[in-house]
């Protein structure tokens, strides 16, 4: 029982990020402005739209106030769409994962390396949307705390990668994302604070807030780029994130691997 | 290689039942069988798939079930389905796949302008692979699992969906490969391939090997030297016990309206079908196929009565 718990994991790790690296890289223009435009219309369409009716929250615009949450939100988007679609076509439909584990790499390190990628991109699109955010001038002000975010926004795609692959390690087919996606990240994205203070929901929402990872990403991403939020808040956020990173992201290791060696 | 009580269960159901085989280094080594055999299994295990239930598995002299990695390193595996990285071209998936095995980079494109090469892709070096044909594909496939030097190569259905062309490239460069003294092991059901390529082959069914031998004693032993395929007159299970058949046939068989004597040589079966009021005949070598087919049953209705025994 201990055995089948242990993970395999090495270096090897890497040569599976950097194949899913070069892959991405080949279609890097198309993939990031994708990825790109939906927080965009996000933003623009809710912070200029609702911004009309609601001047200031705090002491920002609302288009500023919702920036730091679609900068946590792209976060989480970025890690679940590759840990669930992403994963999926490689496991089932390209064989990627049958093709590495053929080689010295083991299978534990090709859904390691799967889960890295995932990370990687949302720590490398949420950076994307935190400078253009900043170049355009929708947070003009940002706090020197904002050069934290990246590591904020790693750590939320090890969570919601692995969640996203243990998804896709234990569903019959890739329409059952539809689920997931509806019923779990969804409600996530409006109820976890992206677009309003999770302070104005009733007493049982916010305490419901509190046990998803977004909350805690928003709470951190706006602390860290505007400022208003206590460090002890702050690090109890963080830690929050931590100890779920760390103790999903084997889950989704050992289930692959029941998946993989039969 | 060398198995010894191999077996391999999953929860009630026995896939590999204790089988034992040692293949020598240098030769090309078959396993046959209907589908759901054990032979897939087998190659599971032997790959690292799919752990051992019982008994010993020894891969290169060393132990499958502690030295997996080791083994994968000095090994390379040609699955049934390819599984080519859609996402590059044909060079850049051996230069890729050869990072897995730690190939340092300028050696790695060594390789892989050698191996395209090899398997007549050289033109197709810059190609993606969507764009490829099923043959080339296979090919890439194959020296894909070359890109380590590997001392053997394991290939489950190498030739299965290509056209006849195809199949004929894929078995050159295997024959090619086993002459530079690569040990090739492989699963198949065509007969014609195991004849082609095999020096040993074993048929098994129901997790078994029913025999093991080379292909040539396997025919004389279990089909003889010739066959007549006669459409007899009689309904052919009369035909069969006829004094002039029971003294020729080794073995007799029924299929459908056809009587199959399996007899010691061709003039043998060429002389008996004189002997036997037919409508038409035909006269054959045996072949593997016939030995194939005599082992695990010709029909459906013959497997089905087996396993309700």
């Amino acid at each position: 029982m201990t055995a089948a718990l242990r993970l395999d994991v090495g270096y090897r790790v890497l040569h599976v990020w950097r194949r899913h690296m070069r892959v991405w890289l080949r279609y890097w223009i198309s993939n990031l402005i994708t990825n790109f435009v939906e927080p965009f219309v996000y933003l623009i369409g809710l912070g200029f739209g609702i911004g009309h009716f609601v001047p200031r929250i705090g002491n920002v615009s609302y288009a500023t106030f919702v920036a730091p949450g679609i900068i946590a939100s792209s976060a989480m988007f970025a890690a679940s769409f590759e840990s669930t679609f992403g994963t999926y076509v490689r496991l089932v439909y390209q064989k990627t994962f049958d093709a590495i584990i053929a080689t010295p790499v083991s299978a534990d390190e090709v859904s390691a390396g799967d889960l890295l990628y995932s990370a990687t991109k949302s720590t490398l699109f949420s950076a994307v949307i935190l400078i253009a955010l900043v170049v355009t001038r929708l947070v003009p002000h940002p706090l020197a705390g904002s050069f934290l975010v990246p590591v904020v926004t790693a750590l939320t795609g090890f969570v919601f990668g692995a969640l996203g692959m243990i998804v896709s390690a234990l569903v019959p087919n890739i329409d059952n994302f539809n689920y997931y996606i509806t019923l779990f990240l969804t409600p996530m994205f409006v109820f976890a604070g992206v677009f309003y203070p999770v302070a104005t929901l009733p007493a049982f929402a916010r305490d419901i807030a509190w046990f998803t990872p977004l909350y805690h990403t928003v709470e951190l991403c706006r602390g860290l780029v505007l400022g208003g939020t206590a460090g002890a808040t702050m690090v109890g956020d963080f830690l929050w994130l931590l100890i779920a990173a760390v103790v999903l992201v084997p889950i989704p290791i050992v289930l692959m691997r029941k998946r993989l060696i039969q | 290689m060398l198995a010894v009580g191999l077996t391999k269960r999953y929860g009630d159901l026995t896939a590999v039942a204790g089988i034992d085989f040692a293949i020598p280094r240098g030769t090309c080594f078959g396993f046959l069988g209907p589908n759901g055999a054990g032979k897939t299994t087998t190659m599971r295990m032997l790959t690292g798939r799919s752990p051992v239930t019982a008994g010993r598995l020894e891969v290169l002299g060393l132990d499958a079930r502690v030295a997996m990695r080791a083994i994968k390193g000095r090994i390379g595996i040609v699955s049934q389905d390819d599984n080519l990285d859609e996402d590059f071209t044909a060079r850049d998936n051996l230069i890729v796949y050869a990072g897995y095995y730690e190939v340092p980079r300028a050696e790695a494109e060594a390789r892989a302008d050698e191996l395209l090469a090899f398997a007549g892709l050289q033109d197709k070096a810059k190609t993606g692979v969507d764009k490829l044909s099923g043959g080339q594909k296979r090919r890439l496939c194959i020296v894909r699992a070359l890109v380590n030097r590997p001392e053997l190569v394991v290939l489950d259905e190498p030739t299965t969906g290509l056209d006849p062309q195809a199949r004929h490239i894929v078995w050159g460069r295997l024959r090619e490969l086993r002459r530079s003294g690569v040990t090739l092991l492989l699963t198949t059901h065509y007969m014609d391939e195991a004849a082609q390529l095999c020096d040993r082959l074993v048929v098994m069914d129901h997790g078994r090997i029913l025999v093991e031998g080379e292909p040539s004693e396997l025919i004389q032993a279990h089909a003889g030297g010739g066959v007549l395929e006669v459409e007899t007159d009689v309904p052919p299970r009369e035909a069969a016990d006829l004094p002039a058949v029971r003294a020729a046939a080794q073995q007799t068989e029924v299929a459908g309206d056809t009587l199959l004597v399996y007899t010691a040589d061709l003039p043998a079966a060429e002389a008996l079908a004189a002997q036997v009021p037919h409508r038409s005949y035909r006269v054959r070598p045996a072949t593997l196929e016939d030995v194939f087919l005599r082992l695990t049953g010709r029909s459906m209705g013959e497997e089905e009565a087996e396993e309700e025994e």
